[in-house]
C-alpha cells in the first residue's frame, strides 16, 4: 500500500493517467448507471404502490418510499455492486494481462514505481467519480419513479413530487455519497490487487478477474453495514 | 561491469541456482545459455532485482545492488535496458509512445527532443515511420526491435536480453542478432542475453556461461566452447543436427 501510495515520479503523468481513469472508470460506466437507476427507480414505484392499498396511506408515499429507498441504499449500494462486476473485472483483467505479459516487469526495470503508476490513478479517480455516477444515479432513480407513477396513473405527478420532498433530510444524501467514496476505494484497490498479483497464464487473470469482482462485492456488502450503524444509528 | 557473487536462489524447497559468481564484462556480448529449466532466466531477473534473492551479491560497476532500498534501486535500474521475450510492449501506446515512456517519466527533455530521440531509436533499429503504429499491428520481429528501440533510449549502461530470438524466423533472429551486437560495442554497454540459441551463440556470443542445473557448469568463449571436453556443455551444444554438421566439419 505504501508503494502504491508513494510521491509519484512525475506529476504530469500521473495526472493524465488519472483524467484517462476517470473516463475509463465513470464517463464510460454511465450508460450502465443510468439504465440501471431508472428501472430500479421505476419498480420500486410499482412495487410499493401495488402494496399500499389502504385508505390511511397517502398515495404521495409511493414517492417518500422511492426517494428513500433509491437514496439510502440502491443508488450508493446495488450500483456500486454493479460498478464491482463492471469496473472491478476491467482493472483486474487490464493489470492481470500487464503482469502475465511482463509489461509490470518492464515498468519495474525502467525504475518506474509500478504499483503507483498504475494503481494510484485508478484509486483516485474512482474516489474523484463515484459520488458523482451516484447522485446520477440518484437523480435518475427518482426520476424513473415518477416517470412510471405518471405514465401508468398509479398517481399524479404532483403527489410523487410531495412525495420526494416529504420529510426529507439532506444528511441521507450525505451518507449515501460518503458510502460512495469509500466503495469506490474498495472496487479500485481490491481489483487493482488481484489484477497486480496474477500470476501465470490467461487462465489466471481470468480467476484473479473474478475473485476481484467476488471479494469487492464482498467488501461492500459488510462496509455497507458498517457504515450505516456508524453514520445513521 | 555486472559481477555476480555466491547467487542462490529457491522456490520453496527447490534451490533454482547454487551459488553462482561470474563477471558481465563491458563493451562485450555476454550469453547465458543453458537448457530450459536450468535457472538461467532467474539468474537475469535475480540480477536486476525482480526476483528476491535467497543468498548472494550483484555488483553493477562495484555498486553493490541487493541491499540498496527500493528507491535507490530504481536509480540503478534506469540506466538497465531490458528486451523481454515476448517485447513487453505497452499495448494501449503507440510504437512512439512506448519508445517515449521512459524518456518522458525521466528526463526534462522537450516534446521536441523527445520526438527526436525517438526517430533516432527508431532508425537505429531500421523501423524509421512506424511512429504510429501500435504493437498489435506490427510482426514479432518488428515488436522485439521496438522493444530495443524502447531499452536503448535512455542510453543504457547495461542490456538485458531475455531469449531475443524466440519465435523468430532464421533470418529476423540474424537481424536482432546482428543488432545487438552493434549497439554493444557502439555504445560500449554491458550486454547480458539469455538464450539456447546456439546459432546466436556462435554469431555474436563473446563471453559464455553456461549454467546446468543451478550451477555455473563452463565459461568461456565462442572458440572455446565448440571443442569444449564438457560433457553436458558437448550434449548441449551439438544436440542439433546443424551443430552436428559443424562439429563434424571442424574434426575434419
Amino acid at each position: 500500500m505504501s508503494r502504491v501510495f508513494s510521491r509519484p515520479e512525475k506529476w504530469p503523468i500521473y495526472r493524465r493517467q488519472i483524467v484517462k481513469e476517470i473516463d475509463s472508470i465513470g464517463i464510460s460506466s454511465l450508460g450502465i448507471v443510468a439504465l440501471m437507476s431508472v428501472f430500479m427507480g421505476a419498480v420500486i414505484a410499482l412495487q410499493t404502490a401495488s402494496n399500499i392499498d389502504g385508505p390511511l396511506i397517502p398515495a404521495y408515499t409511493v414517492g417518500f418510499t422511492t426517494r428513500q429507498s433509491i437514496i439510502l441504499e440502491f443508488s450508493p449500494t446495488i450500483i456500486a455492486l454493479i460498478l464491482a462486476g463492471k469496473v472491478g473485472s476491467n482493472i483486474a483483467s487490464e493489470i492481470g494481462t500487464m503482469r502475465v505479459t511482463e509489461q509490470i516487469d518492464a515498468l519495474d526495470i525502467m525504475g518506474v514505481n509500478s504499483a503507483a503508476y498504475l494503481i494510484q490513478p485508478k484509486v483516485l479517480a474512482g474516489i474523484f467519480i463515484f459520488p458523482f455516477l451516484i447522485t446520477i444515479s440518484m437523480f435518475l432513480g427518482v426520476f424513473g419513479g415518477w416517470f412510471i407513477s405518471v405514465v401508468s396513473g398509479i398517481l399524479s405527478s404532483n403527489e410523487y413530487i410531495y412525495g420526494i420532498q416529504f420529510a426529507f433530510r439532506p444528511f441521507d444524501v450525505v451518507y449515501a455519497l460518503i458510502k460512495s467514496v469509500f466503495f469506490g476505494y474498495v472496487i479500485t484497490t481490491v481489483s487493482a490487487y488481484h489484477g497486480y498479483y496474477s500470476r501465470g497464464s490467461a487462465l489466471e487473470v481470468g480467476r484473479s478477474s473474478t475473485d476481484a469482482v467476488v471479494y469487492s462485492s464482498v467488501v461492500i456488502l459488510i462496509l455497507n453495514y458498517v457504515l450505516t450503524q456508524l453514520l445513521l444509528i | 561491469m555486472i559481477e555476480v557473487k555466491n547467487l542462490h536462489k529457491s522456490f520453496g524447497d527447490t534451490e533454482v541456482l547454487k551459488g553462482i559468481d561470474f563477471r558481465f564484462g563491458q563493451g562485450m556480448v555476454n550469453m547465458i545459455i543453458g537448457q530450459s529449466g536450468s535457472g538461467k532466466s532467474v539468474l537475469a531477473k535475480w540480477i536486476v532485482g525482480l526476483h528476491k534473492p535467497t543468498k548472494g551479491e550483484v555488483l553493477f560497476d562495484g555498486l553493490s545492488f541487493v541491499p540498496l532500498p527500493i528507491a535507490e534501486k530504481r536509480e540503478v535500474r534506469k540506466n538497465i535496458g531490458m528486451l523481454f521475450q515476448a517485447g513487453a510492449l505497452f499495448d494501449s501506446m503507440t510504437v512512439e509512445e512506448n519508445v517515449k515512456f521512459p524518456l518522458r517519466m525521466f528526463t526534462k527533455s522537450s516534446e521536441k527532443e523527445m520526438t527526436k530521440r525517438v526517430n533516432e531509436c527508431l532508425e537505429r533499429v531500421n523501423l524509421k515511420g512506424t511512429n504510429r503504429l501500435y504493437p498489435a499491428e506490427t510482426s514479432g520481429g518488428m515488436q522485439k526491435r521496438i522493444a530495443i528501440a524502447r531499452a536503448i533510449s535512455m542510453q543504457p549502461k547495461y542490456l538485458f536480453c531475455d531469449e531475443p530470438n524466440s519465435g523468430l524466423d532464421p533470418q529476423t533472429s540474424i537481424v536482432i542478432d546482428n543488432m545487438i551486437r552493434e549497439l554493444t560495442y557502439d555504445m560500449n554497454i554491458t550486454t547480458i542475453v539469455i538464450t539456447h540459441d546456439m546459432n546466436s551463440v556462435i554469431e555474436i556470443g563473446d563471453h559464455i556461461l553456461f549454467i546446468h542445473k543451478g550451477e555455473k557448469w563452463w565459461s568461456g568463449d565462442k572458440q572455446e566452447i565448440l571443442r569444449t571436453p564438457n560433457k553436458e556443455l558437448n550434449e548441449f551444444v551439438y544436440a542439433s543436427k546443424f551443430m552436428q554438421t559443424l562439429k563434424d566439419k571442424l574434426a575434419g
